[in-house]
Order: structure tokens, then sequence, then C-alpha cells
């Protein structure tokens, strides 16, 4: 790197001649060694997935949970350095907290993406602070229905001032990613980590802008994606770890909650098949080309 | 400057006269809750062999105003436990907001639904009431907890604004304490009677105390909610109408309602 031995990498908040801030750059290097986390938006919910490679053999499979609840409806999963993950997780839960304590009523994900946001940048203005090691991915289902405030006994007025408005739609799916500069986008579909190029080409072919995809495909393509992602650290191992949220019909509820094992295991088996299938075309494809 | 560390850095009070303190006080003493404002009545409980079935009617008074009609007494905490509450219903709101921020972080781990039994539950509650009385604030309840223990087995228990805690195969707060109790107690004099109860005898039992509480409680209502919890989960119902009404034991009272003589 360029920027090696001339200074201005050496305080966090310090910006070089030509505009740039070194210490959130290097940040963006810690992510990038992270293990793969993706998150893709679907019709009728948001899914996180997780590739978590295996720090050691002593580790009971299965154990040490990386995406996190935030409130019932919100789930996180961030790459990068483990321990700010989980300081990032902790604000988040705090956040949406006091935003309950406030206004008796969950966050909506959008708020929380941007509390989150800003607290992130933050982390970029002061000496004594270094920015967050991780890009962390933010799923929430807004419900919708009317939300009933926290602690509500009665239905209020059937009719007249402080009636029901009819017909008013609330609520659905929302991802967002965060960075280490504290920016944040809404997102279709997100990938961070180290296989976040061939998770993100993998993204935009399944065409997540027109809003088709349902959440049951959506688990078994973020599967997939999370094998696709790991075949450039094959002699690793990993677990694959996935969270779902849906609408309140769904599966969950309007709940962030763990994919479960039957679905999840499923998943995985389709997107080994069509691996495997993926890999048995591209080798007919080089003997068609050897018989040219 | 004297030896006093309070004064220094003030204007001397030889000079300039005593320190007038009086922007800093309120003005007034602090103020604790002498008594509760919007009330709901009794709630009744009482346990059978596979479960536990609550009731508590709909209404919050206001004195002997009936202010609202359709407030919600029983709360579903998770798929093992129904709490009841009697007397505040702003304290009430309170403790379910309380409840609700537990809940939340008892599920950021496990997605568990009931993590927290119906026993734990009611110890937790049993700390914050005896804490708040302990400062001389209470939360101006009565309140049941009906659900299973961590053993899966029926549990039903009571906590009042003392932190006061009890415990009975069949349990009634307020009026219910005197109206409810004996006939409940009929039916379930001891745990051994409640483990022979079937689901059908308890909800029945509890139907005929909600008649009972309508007729002699000048601040029930009637219209309840019901909820029946077991290992299948809790089964809630939230506008049950009072069925089967004689009024034939007061045709002779007169003097009240909207009879005219």
């Amino acid at each position: 790197m360029t920027s090696i031995g001339t200074g201005y990498d050496l305080s966090n908040s310090v910006f070089s001649p030509d505009g740039r801030n070194f210490q959130v750059e290097y940040a963006v290097k810690a992510v990038e060694n992270g293990g793969t986390a993706i998150g893709i938006r679907c019709k009728d919910g948001v899914v996180l997935a997780l590739e978590k490679l295996v720090a050691s053999k002593l580790v009971k499979p299965g154990a040490n949970k990386r995406i996190a609840t935030v409130d019932r409806n919100m789930g996180v999963v961030s790459a990068g350095l483990l321990p700010d993950g989980r300081h990032f997780v902790a604000r988040a839960r705090d956040e949406a907290a006091s935003w309950r304590r406030l206004y008796k009523a969950p966050i909506p994900t959008a708020a929380l993406a941007d509390r989150m946001g800003s607290y992130v940048q933050a982390h970029t203005l002061y000496s004594s602070v270094r920015p967050f090691g991780v890009t962390a991915i933010l799923a929430g289902w807004d419900s919708e229905a009317e939300v009933p405030v926290d602690g509500q006994v009665g239905y209020g007025p059937a009719s007249g001032a402080g009636g029901k408005k009819e017909g008013a739609t609330h609520g659905g799916p929302f991802l967002y990613m965060i960075e280490p500069s504290g920016m944040y986008w809404g997102y279709y579909g997100a990938a961070t980590g180290k296989g976040r190029q061939a998770a993100k080409s993998e993204l935009e072919k399944l065409n997540l802008a027109a809003g088709n995809l349902t959440l049951e495909q959506g688990v078994k393509e973020a599967a997939r994606i999370i094998y696709v992602a790991h075949e450039d650290s094959k002699d690793k191992e990993f677990e694959l770890e996935m969270t779902w949220v849906s609408s309140l019909k769904g599966p969950t509820k309007g709940r962030h909650e763990e994919v479960p094992r039957e679905v999840r295991e499923e998943a995985e088996k389709w997107a080994k098949k069509s691996l495997e299938s993926n890999g048995e075309e591209d080798e007919e494809d080089e003997e068609d080309k050897m018989e040219e | 400057m004297n030896h006093f560390p309070e004064a220094w850095g003030r204007p001397r009070d030889d000079v300039y006269g005593a320190y007038n303190g009086a922007h800093l006080a309120s003005g007034m003493p602090n103020q604790h809750t002498q008594s509760p404002i919007v009330t709901g009545t009794s709630v009744v409980g009482i346990k059978f062999k596979d479960g536990v079935v609550i009731a508590a009617d709909n209404l919050a008074s206001y004195g002997s105003l009936a202010r609202f009609t359709d407030v919600k007494r029983l709360h579903r905490f998770n798929s093992k436990s129904v709490l009841g509450f009697g007397g505040d219903v702003s304290d009430m709101q309170y403790l379910d907001r309380l409840l609700t921020s537990l809940d939340i972080r008892e599920n950021y781990h496990s997605a568990d639904d009931a993590a927290l039994s119906a026993k734990n539950l009611h110890t937790y509650l049993s700390k914050v009431m005896y804490k708040r009385r302990s400062d001389f604030n209470p939360l101006w309840n009565h309140i049941l907890v009906a659900g299973l223990d961590t053993e899966e087995k029926p549990f039903l228990a009571s906590v009042d604004l003392l932190g006061t805690t009890f415990s009975s195969p069949s349990l009634a707060t307020g009026y219910g304490a005197h109206l409810a109790q004996p006939i409940m107690r009929k039916l379930v004099p001891d745990e051994e009677a409640a483990a022979r109860l079937g689901k059908e005898e308890a909800i029945q039992a509890i139907k005929d105390c909600m008649k009972v509480l309508f007729y002699r409680d000048a601040r029930s209502m009637d219209r309840y909610s019901i909820a029946v919890i077991t290992k299948e989960g809790v089964d809630l119902n939230e506008d049950v109408k009072l069925e089967n009404q004689s009024w034939a034991f007061a045709d002779r009272i007169r003097g009240y309602g909207t009879q005219v003589n």
C-alpha cells in the first residue's frame, strides 16, 4: 500500500491529502478476512446466512452462534472481528430497547440501521477510538399488522375521532448493510466477508429487485451462495448458520429465529447438489472445447 | 476561607447572607402511589389435572364508574404461562412492558418460546413487587400467575402489592377471594383433588365463579377473558359473555339500577 510510511494512517480521524481515511480502509481489510455473510430480502421475509469457519476441532459443532437477535423481529450478522461484532450487537440491542422504552413499540428496521450507522460513523471521528472491524448486515420484518402499543389493554375507539384508518398498509421486509465507515444502504441482497465477490455475482443473478423470490426459495439460495462463496477457501471447514424472519403469516410469524434444522439441512443438500451439477456442466463445457 | 469544604468557592454567608436554595427544591415532596386509580377487580384461577384455568373480566373501573369495558387483564407471557392482573391498570401496563423487555432479553440466545416457566415468572414478579413495596412505592396489583412449572406440572401462585406470595390449588384476588374461593375450594380442597379434576369441570367452576362475582361485585361486568394453559399451549379467549344469568334471587330488591319504583 502506498500509504505506508506517509504517517496519515497513524491516527484515526486524520485525512490524507488525497481525502482518504486510512484507518477506515484498514478496518475494511479486517472485514475482508472474515467468513462470508449474506442477507437476502425476499417478498415475504429476509434470510441471513453465514459461513462460520471452524476455528478448532475442539469447539462444539453448532455452538457459539454468530447471528444475533436484536429485537423480536430483527437479526444481525457480521463479518470481520468477532468482538467488534459482539459490541455492535450489544449496542443494537440497547438502541432497540431504548426505542421501546420511549415509543412503546418495536423500532423500525430503518431507524435501527440509521442509529447504528451513526454509531459506527462516530468511531471514525475520534483519535481515542478505532473504527469497527466489521461490516454488519441487519435484517428485519416490520409488522404488517397495525402495531399495538406495548402494554396496550383495549382496542380504542371503533369509529369516529381516534378510529382506525381503513386499508392502511404497514411494514414489510427490510435489509441494511452497515460498513466500517458508517455508510449504510438498504439492499435487496447484501454480501460481505471473504467470499463477497462470488456471493454478490450470485445474488445479482437472482433478480431480487423483481420481488418474486419467496422465503423458502431464499433459504435454499442463501445456502447455495454460501457454498459457492466457500469454493475459494475449500481447504478450511465451515458451518452454515442461517436465520430468517418472515411475515406474520409465514413460518416465524414475524419473529427473527434460527432456520429449523430440517429446513437448513434440506437447503444444504440442495445447495451441494446444484453445486455438483454446475461442476459437471463446467466439465462438459471443457470437453466440448477439447473436441473443437 | 474557613475550614468547611461546603463553603469553599461560595459567596460568604456573613457578607451576602445565607445561600438561597429555593430554586433547587421542586417545591413538593416526593410522592408515591397512595391508592390505585383505574382498577380491575377479581381474578380467579384453578388447577386441574393437566393444567390451569384462569379468568378475569374485561372491566377497568375509575372509582365506581365503569370506565373501560374492553380491557384485557389476562396476559399471555409465553406458551407456558398467563398472568392475571387485579388492581391498578396503569401499574399492570408498566409490568406488561417490563415483562416484554424481559422476554426479549431471554430470547436473545435461543428461540425456545418458553425459556421461562410460570414458576420462574412468579419468582421474578415477587422480587419486583417486594422491591417496590420496600421503596414505599408499591405497584398496586394482585397478580395470579398460571401455567406450567419447570417440570411441566400445573402451577398457580399469587403475588400482591406487598410482595407476599401464596400458592394453592385454587386462587382468587380481590372480591373473588371472598366470593369465588369457597366455591372452588369445595371442588379442589387440596392438591390431590386438583390432580383428579378434569378440564371441563375446571372451566365450568371458573364460569360459575365469574357468574357469582358478576351477581355480587358492583365493580364487575358480564364480559370476561378466560385462558386454559396445558402442555399443548395457551388457549386464551378474550371476549366471553356470561351465560345463563338468572336474577330471580334479586326480584325483591328495589331502588337500584334502571328499575322504576
